[in-house]
């Protein structure tokens, strides 16, 4: 249970500077105002703020790479939610399949439109990648893989929209913090890897049978000699552990470090920012696809390694 | 990067979610459509392969029809050719027997009037003769007695 000081000294710690001190302006100016009134008082406030005010280099990053979360909450209590993070997947998320569902309610045999033409490029790139690498009835694993390729790339996607625009706008409305790339908050990423743990286990247990993929767990890599049996299913499991970890890991850690120089450039004058800026986004179109097939065709060789009979 | 165990849960349901919705909606018609497109184009290959055959085919026996046809013309003109030479050699050769019959038969006309005409000037000279020899001689010549004579006479022109 925190005390008033310690979440405000929390709220600090999270780098709620920046807000911090439009926070106190609107507080004062709208402590009697409530509702919409109070609403537009503290957004004209920080309208102001940001037009006016320089931000020092550390609030500025600081704010930046600070998720929304429930306002007073502890940073490291997990049990809370990131709103940005969930808000922004989601809306990503929906965009993508809507926007192939379209093209596939409206599917022919025939001659294909130009957006199902790029769909069906889409479907048969992954459910070629799918094939190589995973022997086994693919309705499952090739929506699956489809579904990380498209997800993670709109995430990563979103570290080409310019860094300030999202969170400044969303911070005079009244958001403190706002980060629209999901793949930069850890916690995104381990939501994946962690599906796919579960997937690789309910894939061992579907290809080998429960108690073979017991068996398969005890026996595999060393040997079926009992001494074994202990040095083989702890080898198991830290494998697993470090799929998992390196899976999320390595998108967020791309991204994070990607959305974090993109913020430094943000801080150099406005003039020579198009220089460096421009490199890295035209570099990051790379990064983009990239990492996002990568976490795809790791998903995929994951399940096939737990699928198949060694 | 604060911990989140909430947005991990709730990342792990939305992306459950997704993949049920493109395994649902997404997936199934696409694959199948491009399925049936394969198929489509396979059996397109397969029947343009069957024509290109068949169009060999059929250049083949149109050339073959060509072929004999050229064959049987130079036949028949060669034929028309040998037909024509012998008509035309019937032609003249009938030509020139009716020539031949017509130039006997007017030969044998002119033969027959010139014999005619001779018979019958043998017949005047002998009678001029007579009548002449008569005048000459008048009454001294018994026109019957030297008939024969006459005739002899006569014979001789």
């Amino acid at each position: 249970m925190a005390s008033g000081i310690e979440q405000s000294e929390a709220s600090v710690e999270a780098g709620a500077s920046v807000g911090q001190a439009a926070l106190g302006n609107s507080a004062d100016a709208s402590a009697e105002l409530t509702g919409f009134a109070g609403w537009w008082a503290q957004t004209k406030d920080r309208a102001s703020f940001v037009w006016n005010e320089q931000a020092e280099a550390g609030d500025f990053v600081r704010h930046h790479i600070t998720n929304l979360r429930p306002a007073g909450a502890d940073p490291m209590d997990p049990f809370v939610w990131h709103y940005d993070t969930m808000v922004v997947s989601w809306v990503l998320g929906t965009v993508f399949v809507v926007a192939l569902a379209i093209a596939a309610r409206k599917v022919t045999a025939g001659e294909p439109g130009k957006w199902q033409n790029f769909v069906e490029m889409l479907v048969d790139f992954v459910d070629n990648t799918v094939k190589e690498s995973f022997h086994g009835p693919r309705n499952f694993v090739g929506p699956l893989a489809l579904t990380i390729f498209g997800v993670v790339f709109l995430w990563n996607l979103m570290d080409l929209v310019p860094v300030d625009y999202v969170p400044t706008v969303m911070y005079i409305v009244g958001f403190d913090y706002f980060r629209i790339v999901p793949s930069a908050d850890i916690n995104a990423t381990f939501g994946l890897s962690i599906t796919v743990l579960g997937l690789m286990l309910l894939y061992g247990v579907k290809g080998h049978g429960l108690l073979g993929y017991g068996k398969e767990l005890f026996t595999h890599p060393f040997g079926a000699n009992p001494l074994l049996w202990i040095p083989n299913f702890m080898l198991n499991v830290v494998e697993m552990i470090s799929k998992t970890v390196s899976l999320a890991m390595r998108l967020f850690g791309n991204l994070y470090a990607a959305e974090l120089i993109f913020i430094l450039i943000a801080l150099l004058p406005w003039w020579i920012q198009f220089i460096p800026g421009g490199a890295w986004a035209i570099f990051h179109i790379l990064v983009v696809p990239l990492q996002a097939f990568l976490f795809m065709s790791l998903t995929i060789v994951y399940l096939a390694l737990a699928y198949e009979k060694h | 990067m604060l911990p989140s165990i909430w947005t991990i849960v709730g990342q792990a349901g939305t992306f459950l979610v997704f993949i049920w919705a493109v395994m649902t909606f997404v997936w199934p018609p696409l694959t199948k459509a491009m399925e049936e497109r394969r198929q489509k184009i396979a059996e397109g290959l397969a029947h343009s392969e069957q024509a290109e055959q068949a169009l060999d085919r059929a250049q083949a026996e149109a050339e073959d029809i060509l072929r004999e046809a050229r064959r049987k013309a130079g036949d028949i003109i060669e034929q028309a050719t040998s037909r024509s030479t012998q008509i035309v050699e019937e032609a003249r050769a009938s030509a020139v027997a009716e020539r031949d019959r017509q130039v006997a038969a007017a030969e044998a006309e002119i033969r027959l009037a010139t014999n005619q005409a001779r018979e019958a000037l043998r017949e005047r000279l002998a009678e001029l003769a007579v009548a002449g020899a008569g005048r000459v001689i008048e009454k001294e010549i018994d026109a019957k007695a030297h008939r024969e004579l006459l005739d002899k006479l006569a014979a001789q022109l």
